[in-house]
């Protein structure tokens, strides 16, 4: 063929069939193996789960506006059951499913150059596992609710009466779901990397990802023994973190974080892999320091099972295994440190277009440095004595999870959008809902650490009328962040029908899902994808005729510019 | 008590005590009070931090605001060549944070072993905690909802809990500690403010979690803190280690002498606090401590760590479900009177002779001016409540003034 033809069919617009169209039909999505399919469905559920949390977030933010929780009329349990469904849901069928499952399971096999994931059977019967999970953690809510706290801890765990049973045993089926995606990816990336892409030519969303695969097959387990544990001593009364048979309620803390503490490494080590191909992209700009950011994430994720010890500083634990967890927490910072260092000299001398995915991630950046900074008052012993369980602990993991995880989920999925349904967004809306976020969240989350650090216990549903003004900023920005979520996604859906269509490379990329037409084929790839350097930008130059950037060898050689050889 | 007098007392209060309705004029901007003796360390830890962090965090920021101005993209701009790694720098960007790192590390532990390790002749209050409120029982078996220390008087808060997990958490003092049912923690204090600051629970424990605030009271002398508290009359016959001492009697002297004997099981007189070598049925062995949780430990699981020199299984019985956990607070506050009889032995003459004039023989101070205000709450807050606002003002002034005198 001769190289225009490849061009156009490489690059072109897709008039053909694509994984959207290639087959129709309600069956043709819910028994889909292809991997696309199962990352859109994926999408929708914890979209769905987002905002249903959301809510609860909004009702719990409202209860606050006045310290005696007279606006709502709520009575405490029920303020108690909310601020528990709000974490579970957003915890369990959100944040932790949200980039890999969702994103991941889209790009992970394209960045690849692979036609699907390992096992696809097993990855749509994970997606099966988060609908059932999910639908778990509801049933409790139809059957006394939970009030817990998302953390279930005992000996009140297994006293309350609500609905514990059913929500840790949603959790647990979600724990498999998790395992089963971190299998797939796991060896997918292992066995299905295309010829020629060696483990260092691999962009570093797959690098995170594969670290995230790790924690989610290690420490998983943990959590689902523990849960059916706690089923047990409910149900059967085993005694073994029930104090009244002799168990230690204690125990179920180290348990729980044996896993929380490394998932939480599961939510944000994705979402540094989306910013990591976010800043490159759109600085058209290789990434600075590859082997650092790649080994950093594999840091990260080994620490990461190290440091549990640390949310127990004031349980009891003692004074030794205080210290010593405290010196281990402080190594984690180091490798998340060295990330933004080398994000931001990735800047340095690109061609940075300020568009959605870009304000996403330099909002990733602004929210990330204050949620790990202020990890480090937390870290630091005798300062985390007095802030231990106080608004100053909530801000500081809003900041990891929402002004981490959720601004790199946004910002990943404007930047594969155009990929995923071949349609551009309106950018002018998406840098607004960009700012809402940004500005809602930091109203939102900062007076929190202010009043936490005054001595505002958390879960609290009345409280001294010192913190009314600060809760009162913190409702304001609640809704402004709502806001911004809202129109995020009402930007992203109205794109779906009414964006401008786009060709294969809209924003210049480098990596092999790119090399694909927008939407792909249901074979992700017509023709076997050329792999090179996934920053090499310098080899990728833009095609008018096309409105697609087109690599090097397949451009019309007569509009192609000198390269430019990168200084290494 | 309903929630709505909770509600009012709350409000009474804060209206009382300027201290809790805003925040506090020489307060630092992110804390509460300074009023305990670790607070100032604990503050400048905080600071310490927070200026790194800033400092950090500024650099952060106006390097990606000015990259981002100044290599935004413009028509016919392309990107342009630069090193894509550096290893001198990478490693300088890493090893310098981790020098801060070791030095916020060390601070903090340190300043933690301060707030760890009580000083010997610290006064013990037991705390029992329960859904949703707090007990506070003194060394001559008083008891409070409300916990009363006396300023610079170091105290050991040995805590329990009825039901399931709570946190004590005095946002003045800076510290903090879970109380754990099944087994007792510890919470060290040296108030050094005169106040009363917002005690909080901070380990969610159900419905009316918020509801389980009380206040800590710092008094300038005992003899205030006698008074304000209109604790009972002292009585000769009903310390705690006199109830301790009758159990003894009852349960255990069968097996324990407390003439320094070895009986069956070791002896009693001078057991607390001795290190002692311990083994298990799996033969593990390790050195213990006798104090609170071994004491509990050994009562209710004796099979568990048997002390050397003792054969295993043990020939004593487990207590569970006999004693109770009042009964094994009296039995451990009179393991500590045996060990020190001198320091519990305290005549009220004594104390009195000691402590205050304006205490009478009943230990009973006279009654303030002012009328008394409604009921509604509890004796000792009115009492305490109505104290502080007919003299709080004058004695606040005049450190170590007593507003009983007056």
């Amino acid at each position: 063929m001769a190289t225009a033809e490849i061009r156009n069919e490489l690059f072109g617009h897709a008039d053909k069939q694509n994984y959207l169209t290639h087959s129709r039909g309600f069956l043709s999505w819910a028994l889909t193996l292809d991997h696309k399919r199962i990352g859109i469905m994926y999408l929708v559920g914890v979209s769905a789960a987002m905002l249903l949390a959301g809510v609860f977030a909004l009702v719990v933010r409202t209860h606050l506006w006045v310290n005696d929780g007279s606006l709502t009329g709520l009575s405490n349990a029920a303020y108690n059951q909310m601020f528990t469904l709000h974490g579970a849901i957003m915890v369990f069928a959100f944040i932790i499913p949200s980039i890999p499952a969702a994103l991941g399971n889209f790009v992970l096999p394209m960045m690849l150059g692979a036609k699907d994931v390992a096992f696809p059977r097993l990855n749509l019967l994970s997606f099966y596992l988060w609908v059932f999970g999910t639908g778990f953690l509801l049933i409790a809510l139809l059957n006394g609710g939970l009030d817990t706290g998302w953390t279930f801890y005992t000996p009140y765990s297994i006293e309350t009466s609500s609905g514990v049973v059913y929500a840790t045993f949603g959790a647990f089926i979600l724990g498999f779901s998790s395992i089963f995606t971190g299998v797939n990816f796991l060896v997918t990336v292992n066995t299905m990397r295309a010829r020629g892409m060696g483990w260092f030519k691999m962009p570093l969303f797959l690098w995170s990802l594969y670290a995230t695969a790790i924690i989610q097959i290690l420490a998983t387990p943990v959590l689902g023994i523990t849960l059916l544990l706690l089923i047990a001593e409910r149900t059967l009364g085993v005694g073994i973190f029930d104090p009244v048979y002799g168990g230690d309620p204690v125990l179920f803390q180290h348990f729980f974080w044996f896993y929380s503490h490394p998932a939480v490494y599961i939510m944000i080590l994705p979402g540094m892999g989306v910013i990591s191909e976010l800043i490159a992209v759109h600085a058209q700009k290789r990434i600075f320091g590859y082997s650092f950011i790649a080994f950093s994430s594999v840091a990260i994720a080994l620490l990461g099972f190290l440091v549990w010890g640390h949310h127990m500083f004031t349980s009891g634990q003692s004074t030794v295994m205080n210290v010593i967890f405290s010196a281990i927490t402080f190594t984690v910072a180091i490798p998340s440190a060295v990330k933004v260092f080398n994000w931001l000299s990735t800047l340095y001398k690109g061609s940075i277009a300020l568009n959605t995915p870009m304000c996403f991630a330099l909002s990733f950046i602004f929210l990330f440095g204050i949620g790990g900074l202020t990890g480090l008052f937390l870290a630091t012993l005798n300062t985390d004595i007095h802030l231990h369980d106080t608004y100053f602990v909530v801000a500081h993991f809003h900041f990891v999870m929402v002004g981490g995880t959720l601004t790199a989920l946004f910002g990943g999925l404007f930047h594969w959008w155009p990929k995923m349904f071949g349609r551009m967004y309106n950018d002018f809306l998406g840098r607004i809902s960009c700012l809402l976020v940004f500005a809602g969240f930091n109203l939102t989350f900062f007076p929190q650490f202010v009043m936490g650090s005054r001595g505002m216990p958390r879960r609290y549903a009345t409280y001294d009328p010192e913190f009314i003004p600060f809760h009162q900023w913190s409702t304001i920005g609640a809704f402004v962040l709502g806001l911004g979520v809202v129109l995020a996604y009402a930007v992203l859906v109205y794109a779906i029908f009414y964006g401008r269509k786009v060709t294969g490379n809209p924003y210049g990329a480098a990596s092999l899902e790119w090399q694909s037409s927008s939407p792909p084929s249901f074979h992700n790839f017509e023709h076997k994808p050329v792999v090179d350097d996934p920053y090499g930008y310098e080899d990728w130059v833009y095609d008018e005729q096309l409105d697609s950037y087109v690599h090097r060898e397949f451009a019309d050689p007569g509009t192609v510019p000198e390269r430019v050889p990168v200084a290494h | 008590m309903s929630l709505s007098s909770e509600m009012l007392l709350l409000a009474q209060r804060t209206t009382m005590y300027p201290s809790s309705e805003q925040h506090a004029a020489d307060a630092p901007y992110w804390f509460a009070e300074t009023a305990s003796s670790f607070a100032p360390t604990v503050d400048r830890v905080f600071y310490v931090i927070f200026w790194v962090s800033t400092v950090f965090f500024l650099i952060i920021v106006a390097a990606m605001v000015y990259l981002c101005i100044k290599y935004r993209r413009r028509p016919g701009v392309t990107s342009q060549p630069s090193p894509s790694h550096n290893t001198p720098l990478e490693l300088f960007w890493s090893i310098v944070p981790s020098i801060l790192l070791v030095w916020f590390f060390y601070e903090g532990a340190k300043g933690y072993f301060e707030m760890r390790i009580p000083r010997d002749d610290a006064e013990e209050i037991h705390v029992i905690a329960k859904k949703w409120n707090w007990q506070f029982i003194y060394p001559n078996g008083d008891t409070t909802s409300e916990l009363h220390l006396v300023i610079d008087k170091p105290v050991k808060l040995i805590m329990e809990s009825e039901d399931i997990l709570h946190s004590l958490f005095i946002s003045a003092f800076r510290q903090k500690m879970d109380v754990v049912p099944g087994r007792y923690t510890y919470l060290y204090i040296e108030p050094t403010k005169r106040g009363v600051f917002r005690l909080s629970c901070t380990e969610y424990c159900g419905d009316n979690h918020s509801d389980m605030v009380t206040w800590a009271h710092v008094h300038l002398s005992e003899a205030e803190r006698h008074a304000e508290t209109k604790w009972d009359p002292w009585d000769e016959k009903n310390r705690p280690w006199q109830s301790g001492e009758r159990l003894v009697r009852i349960h255990c002297s069968g097996c324990h002498n407390i003439d320094g004997k070895r009986n069956i099981g070791p002896a009693l007189n001078d057991i607390w606090g001795k290190e002692e070598s311990v083994y298990n049925a799996a033969g593990q062995r390790r050195t213990i401590t006798v104090d609170e949780n071994y004491v509990r430990e050994s009562i209710l699981q004796p099979d568990v760590w048997i002390v050397e020199g003792f054969e295993s299984p043990s020939k004593m019985q487990s207590f569970e479900g006999r004693l109770s956990n009042d009964d094994i607070r009296f039995l451990i506050a009179y393991l500590k009177y045996l060990k020190d009889p001198a320091k519990y032995d305290v005549e009220l003459k004594d104390w009195m002779k000691e402590h205050g004039e304006g205490v009478d023989s009943e230990g009973v101070v006279a009654p303030a001016n002012g009328p008394e205000p409604a009921g509604g709450a509890t004796d000792d807050t009115n009492n305490s409540a109505n104290q502080d606002q007919n003299s709080g003002e004058t004695t606040s002034d005049s450190a170590g003034g007593d507003p009983v005198i007056e």
